[in-house]
């Protein structure tokens, strides 16, 4: 499996709005492969939730738009005065009036079904497999393999950094995974359901890793338990969600999911590599 | 007009050795009491903070034009976008409305003046000053306010010299509302012109004196968190840091319960003037009038208790989720009955389109496009997702420019004839509402597909899978401000002349203020009208 963060092979919604957006920029963009419309399915048991409820809401809202903008564009183009349409006198009609009070209340409490659902099995941090302690700082982040002895902090890579500065001269383009990629990522086994434990140590900021639909203030004084657990192995990105400061912008999350096998290996490395510096 | 009943008390023509000159004209401008005169300078300020904060908007888009760092470091940025929202929300668009209801209210309510004149000079008086020590906080050492508009602890107490100036400015721009707002509530219940009961007053009052006990409840709770700031800084004090045994989600309460209705401040005096221009350009009463005024309470009392919604990734417990996701829902109610009579009002109408009347329209596509997607942020799970990303900004700014600012637009044009004596060249009121409309949806559209693919908010720079969006975004936010430029161009040539405008300028329009003559004179009612 070689996916990446950001899927740049979904984008099945909206193609009209594509077209548009295409015509409107062809002249000024060069790269379209990374081209993107619409939240990432993920990964996880929570995010493809997430997805779904997402595109849920999104259909009953088009659905919904759909009525009452053919509504208010039939009353523009047929009761123009420059038409002949002669005003009429009506001032209410109690009966329209709670049918378009009841049944928008209805249609919201059965949407509010599967959104409480999803919410109560992402409160469940019950039977986790590995506990990691996640911690924000002003600008960068640290993880804990609470049960492990594994710790380490994890910064912008050498080479987004270099090109970020004010006037570098390097085109951004340029640099693989600008600003979404890390010099030590953080590391978890395929399959496995990871409790994080979240917290800042300065200011607040937010752990999102968009493909596992967790995104987690990290608040100085609590200690807030998420977790996900990823079904596919791959490198996943997401960033600092929450304005911290002055490099909020440049304090990326990657989070690389292995197989079982080769996590324990890679546990393995970090523990003997911990040794052989002590 | 000196024989009217009002004039033979005041005590303007007392005095014989008055200054005359430039001086004359600036102490005509600083005492004044007249509500005319006060909803004037409301406006005018309002409009050059929207060219202020739109300068800034225009910064801050310039920046995000293409990837990589070109032009702005990422501490300034930061200030870009704190400073923006501050002076769109306090500085531009509450003004705005309040110069509306000053100007408005007493003529709609056949009312002579406001119930306190001093009162209203002082609440405006306060804006020019807050507002002032507010952007010269960026000349500070150390910078402006960098933590956004939401001031969260710790990272607003990071900041350098600013900070006690931009408490001060907070506190007082909270003065001047919660004035302004007292002000409203006691004219509407004091002054209305007999005969007039509650609920026949035109929706734009109504509008406003729900907004002012919104303001009432919400502006001393910001007045109190920003306190508490103070103290933790520079007293002592601990409300808000957890070393001291303080609590920072505590602060986002304060705010967000001052914050949520702070938005409803802000959106529900446009709606008031949508349901004043809609019956005028359809020809036809509004639809539900009394429907209309129960779902504007409704959402008033909904708003607050929505505030965490603004909170869902904070860590809350599930019942706090699940509730707060259910009242957020639940306004959508109220806001659906308001789109639905709007648009009952077009139905079998005799629609004309003049400017006023296209502004009106496109508030009531696009606000209801940033309903739908307020609709989506509700749904905890996925606001998980859009939490603090650009499909968030996409939302607010879909509710808060063409909405809020569109209702404002609609009212300019709607009473500049009135406020002027003159017509606004409608050509060009129509070429500023076409583009404005285009822009606006060039700007904010492709946002939303910017917050779905993953880009938070308020960064200066970004991975270059978001650049062709954002560079759409950027092109439509310069075409939005330089639209802009027409605005102002119209505003001062209708000042300037025009043809005369009559007394009802508008053929479907109703109510006391279309019967006096345009421009409105000086005073106004003081004689109450009769109210069949």
């Amino acid at each position: 499996m070689t996916t990446t963060g950001f899927r740049a092979d979904r984008a099945p919604r909206g193609r009209a709005a594509y077209v548009l957006a295409l015509l409107a920029t062809l002249a000024a963009s060069p790269a379209w492969a990374d081209y993107k419309l619409n939240m990432p399915v993920g990964v996880t048991t929570t995010s493809r939730e997430i997805y779904d409820l997402h595109m849920l809401m999104l259909g009953v809202c088009a659905l919904i738009a759909a009525g009452v903008y053919a509504a208010m564009i039939y009353a523009i183009v047929k009761f123009r005065k420059s038409a002949g349409a002669k005003p009429a006198t009506f001032s209410h009609n109690t009966t329209v009036e709670v049918v378009w009070t009841v049944i928008p209340a209805a249609i919201l409490v059965a949407l509010a079904v599967p959104a409480a659902e999803t919410l109560i099995r992402m409160n469940d941090t019950r039977n986790a497999q590995l506990t990691i302690k996640v911690t924000g700082y002003q600008w960068r982040w640290h993880y804990d393999y609470i049960d492990d002895g594994v710790k380490f902090f994890s910064v912008l890579d050498r080479a987004s950094n270099a090109a970020r500065q004010l006037g570098s001269g390097t085109d951004p383009r340029s640099v693989p995974n600008y600003l979404l990629e890390v010099d030590k990522p953080m590391v978890v086994p395929v399959e496995t359901k990871v409790r994080l434990l979240v917290t800042g140590a300065d200011v607040i900021h937010a752990w999102w890793v968009p493909e596992f639909g967790l995104k987690q203030d990290a608040i100085p004084g609590y200690i807030n338990e998420v977790w996900f657990m990823a079904h596919e192995e791959g490198t996943y990105r997401g960033q600092c969600a929450e304005l911290c400061g002055m490099d909020h912008g440049f304090m990326p999350i990657v989070v690389r999911v292995l197989s079982k096998t080769d996590y324990e290996a890679w546990l393995a490395a970090q523990k003997s590599e911990k040794s052989a510096a002590q | 007009m000196s024989t009217t009943a009002f004039d033979t008390h005041g005590h303007d023509h007392a005095h014989d050795h008055r200054p005359t000159g430039v001086v004359a004209w600036i102490l005509r401008w600083v005492t004044t009491t007249n509500h005319k005169d006060i909803g004037t300078l409301y406006l005018v300020f309002s409009l050059v903070m929207l060219f202020v904060g739109g300068g800034m908007a225009m910064l801050i888009r310039l920046e995000l034009l293409q990837p990589g760092l070109q032009f702005l470091n990422p501490r300034f940025f930061n200030q870009m976008t704190t400073v923006h929202a501050l002076v769109m929300v306090f500085g531009m668009i509450m003004p705005a409305f309040a110069g509306f209801a000053n100007w408005m209210v007493p003529l709609m309510i056949g009312a002579p003046d406001m119930a306190l004149p001093r009162l209203n000079n002082w609440s405006f008086w306060l804006l020019p000053f807050a507002s002032a020590l507010l952007i010269l906080t960026l000349f500070l050492p150390g910078g402006g306010p960098a933590g956004g508009w939401t001031l969260y602890p710790p990272l607003v107490l990071q900041l350098g010299d600013a900070f006690p100036f931009m408490i001060f400015a907070v506190h007082l721009l909270g003065v001047s509302s919660i004035l302004a707002a007292i002000n409203i509530i006691v004219t509407i219940m004091n002054l209305r012109a007999p005969g007039m009961s509650l609920l026949k007053m035109p929706m734009f009052v109504w509008t406003w004196l729900i907004t002012a006990y919104l303001l009432l409840l919400a502006m001393p709770v910001l007045a109190g968190g920003v306190t508490m700031l103070l103290t933790d800084r520079f007293f002592g004090t601990s409300f808000f840091s957890a070393a001291g045994g303080g609590d920072p989600v505590l602060f986002q309460h304060i705010f967000w319960f001052f914050g949520h209705p702070e938005v409803y401040i802000i959106i529900l005096p446009a709606f008031g003037i949508i349901s004043e221009v809609i019956p005028t350009f359809a020809r036809k009463p509004l639809f539900g009038y009394a429907a209309m005024v129960y779902a504007t309470a409704s959402i008033a009392f909904l708003s607050l208790v929505v505030w965490a919604h603004h909170m869902f990734t904070t860590g809350m417990p599930l019942a706090g989720q699940l509730f707060f996701m259910l009242t957020t829902m639940i306004i959508a109610v109220p806001t659906g009955v308001k789109i639905f009579n709007w648009t009952a009002t077009l139905w079998k109408g005799s629609l004309t389109f003049e400017t006023p009347m296209l502004y009106a329209l496109a508030f009531l596509f696009l606000f209801t496009l940033g309903g739908f997607s307020g609709l989506m942020l509700a749904i905890v799970p996925a606001d998980v997702q859009y939490q603090d990303t650009y499909f968030v900004v996409a939302h607010f700014h879909y509710v808060l420019v063409p909405g809020a600012l569109f209702g404002a637009f609609a009212g300019a044009y709607y009473w500049l004839p009135k406020w002027t004596g003159h017509m606004y060249n409608e050509t060009l009121g129509k070429l500023h509402f076409w583009l404005t409309a285009i822009f606006v949806n060039v700007t904010f559209f492709p946002q939303h597909f910017l917050g779905l693919a993953g880009m938070p908010r308020r960064i200066p720079d970004y991975s270059p899978q978001f650049a062709d969006f954002n560079f759409i975004s950027s092109i439509g936010a310069f075409g939005l401000g330089a639209a802009q430029l027409i605005f102002l161009y119209v505003i001062i040539k209708c000042i300037r002349g025009g043809p005369k405008a009559p007394a009802k300028v508008w053929e479907g329009a109703h109510g006391l203020e279309w019967t006096v003559p345009s421009p409105a004179p000086h005073h106004t009612f003081s004689e109450p009208p009769e109210i069949k």
